[in-house]
């Protein structure tokens, strides 16, 4: 048995070197690659949720999510572009084939909007400076949309959209230059209440 | 394509099938049926994820226990911050699934007939049988130490009323008492835990006026599971290395515990056999597979079941699976994580190989959290693929361990995601 395991093994790893996706070590044996796009991506489910719809609060759902932000944020960790603490770790264990097949995965899962509190008085403020200064990139409110590149908002944990602002507030994680122009005039005139009110919109959105 | 071995067993196992179904369950004689011993972890996601993939066939879990405690998130409850009933979930989720459960333990399994047998005198069919009985915990490797005796001596390796006995002998220790963690030498099951719990301990103590006390971890190892990080956080938060530390660790030889006298609560530890009194004894016993596993000829002389890490398929009984605390898993650690994830890599075999498809390549992963003080969280990672010569190997350049220079919000971030971890493993598993 070990030896047409091996057998088949060669064969893999060989197909795998062909389509140059095996990092080939001094000394140690070839890894095997191929796994499907499913075989992959349930491996996220322990912390992002069967199918990638998190039970919150920190760790975000990633169903539904664009196939090419996904694999824009998953290269992003990978070359430590991209602020996280396990994130950086774990992307670096995939290849561009890989990530592309989880991308695939998750953007054709159905988005589950969180189930969470939210301070209904700041809905409608949320949603008003929502339209004046993120409409224009996150589209339609924020939810999901057929080529909308950005990242979810609408039904996402508060506790992780709150997370990453402060990431990007914080000098941690890179802002694209319109959001921070946007932002820094929101934060001017509105304050951090401005962000509570979107965060409640956001959260509203069930 | 050629017939090779596996491809006769498989026809095989179909064949003994057809031919153990009675007459008056005709509608159902052709459904695949697959055995799975124990309702933890490894068993349960393998159950549902096998259900994901092919409703048609037709899966049991034997499972004694009409609930379940994670063994994970065990070491909050000793240290106060959760209750035992935050840790417990219900097999209602995976009966939805179309799941049958038969609440027996599990006897033997006869690799030749293809038949589980319970305690209860059932024989239960199977083409593939998948055991995950976790890991049993060797009582006689501590003289003196028994089942009966870890009723008062607690190991709280298994949780539930282990866990309970633990905590409320910390809660009746007075202020200066001496609480000892005997840790068990590799492999074990969750191999980072028992200096959490060290820490966790610390932490209670530290916040309910038991200052004076101390937690004294007796290691029959050299070194552990994230020691440069536990050992960062019982400087910060524990006065580690200082006169007044709440926590000392003492590795082998001279922390190996040999000899318990219950009743004087008194150890025997290192080689000079030396003498050692406490308030709360800890003993975490010595590890190997499931007693399951070891009566059905599943395990080696190393105590634990080598598999074909491809499918999880026994080297030694055909058809029979092993994952979990209880196989070899080449680099993987025996975590709740990885039985989750090789219960996927497993469920993902057996489906091909009951409806005779190619079986994928596999992909695993491993993600633990420790939570060594309230708003302190630290964590590995690891990505596996298959190698060439069938072992498990973590992918070069991936994964480890928190950063040791991480900064306070990376800390606290990982806390929040170890929370938000437990929430999705346990829906992942359970639900």
């Amino acid at each position: 048995m070990a030896k047409q395991c091996n057998k088949l093994a060669l064969i893999t790893s060989a197909l795998a070197l062909c389509l140059g996706s095996t990092i080939a070590v001094a000394d140690a044996p070839a890894l095997m690659s191929g796994a499907s796009a499913r075989m992959l991506s349930e491996t996220c489910a322990g912390c992002h949720g069967t199918d990638g719809a998190s039970g919150g609060p920190a760790i975000p759902s990633i169903a539904g999510m664009n196939g090419e932000y996904f694999v824009e944020l998953m290269k992003g960790y990978k070359n430590d572009e991209v602020y996280g603490t396990i994130m950086n770790r774990i992307a670096k264990g995939y290849n561009d084939e890989e990530i592309a097949l989880m991308g695939t995965f998750f953007a054709g899962k159905d988005f589950v909007a969180a189930k969470q509190k939210f301070d209904d008085g700041l809905v409608g403020k949320g949603l008003k400076l929502h339209d004046k200064y993120c409409e224009k990139c996150h589209s339609e409110g924020g939810k999901i949309v057929e080529d909308e590149e950005y990242y979810i908002l609408a039904g996402q944990w508060t506790p992780y959209l709150q997370n990453a602002m402060g990431d990007f507030m914080d000098g941690r994680r890179e802002m694209p230059k319109k959001m921070k122009k946007k932002l820094e005039k929101m934060l001017k005139k509105e304050g951090t209440e401005g962000l509570d009110a979107l965060f409640a919109y956001y959260a509203s959105e069930q | 394509m050629k017939m090779n071995r596996r491809d006769f067993v498989k026809t095989a196992g179909a064949a003994t099938a057809v031919g153990l179904v009675g007459v008056p369950h005709i509608s159902l004689a052709n459904n695949k049926k697959v055995v799975i011993i124990g309702g933890g972890t490894a068993g349960a996601t393998a159950a549902k994820y096998i259900k994901r993939l092919d409703s048609s066939i037709d899966v049991t879990i034997v499972e004694p226990n009409p609930e379940y405690y994670t063994c994970y998130f065990s070491n909050e409850v000793i240290g106060g911050e959760r209750d035992l009933d935050s840790i417990k979930v219900g097999y209602d989720g995976l009966k939805g699934h179309g799941i049958k459960f038969v609440q027996s333990k599990a006897d033997g399994i006869d690799g030749e007939k293809k038949l589980v047998k319970t305690a209860g005198g059932k024989k239960i069919p199977f083409d593939r049988c998948i055991v995950a009985p976790g890991v049993e915990l060797m009582y006689d490797k501590i003289e003196g130490y028994s089942e009966e005796v870890a009723k008062s001596i607690p190991h709280a390796w298994k949780a539930g009323e282990q866990t309970t006995i633990l905590k409320k002998q910390l809660e009746a220790m007075k202020d200066g008492g001496t609480v000892i963690i005997s840790a068990p030498p590799n492999p074990f099951r969750c191999p980072p835990g028992p200096y959490e719990r060290a820490s966790l301990i610390a932490n209670y103590l530290k916040h309910h006026d038991k200052t004076k006390s101390k937690v004294l971890i007796f290691d029959a190892k050299q070194k552990f599971s994230k020691q440069g990080l536990f050992t960062q956080a019982w400087e910060k938060f524990y006065g580690y290395g200082t006169d007044n530390s709440m926590i000392e660790w003492w590795p082998a030889p001279d922390g190996k515990v040999v000899r318990i006298n219950p009743e004087k609560k008194t150890l025997a530890y290192g080689e000079l056999e030396e003498e050692v009194t406490a308030d709360v004894i800890n003993i975490i016993p010595p590890q190997r597979a499931g007693a399951i596993a070891r009566v059905s000829n599943l395990a080696d002389e190393s105590g634990w079941c080598p598999v074909d890490q491809k499918t999880f398929e026994s080297t030694q009984v055909p058809s029979v699976h092993v994952i979990g605390d209880a196989c070899i898993a080449g680099k993987m650690p025996k975590s709740g994580y990885a039985a989750n994830s090789q219960g996927k890599v497993c469920a993902a075999a057996v489906v091909a190989m009951l409806n005779e498809a190619e079986i994928g390549t596999p992909s695993y992963v491993n993600t633990c959290y420790s939570i060594p003080a309230p708003g302190w969280g630290i964590s590995v990672a690891a990505v596996y693929k298959l190698d060439t010569d069938g072992n498990i190997v973590g992918v070069p350049g991936a994964g480890g361990l928190t950063p040791m220079d991480a900064s306070e919000e990376a800390h606290k971030r990982e806390v929040e995601y170890a929370y938000s971890w437990y929430k999705n493993i346990v829906n992942d598993i359970f639900s």
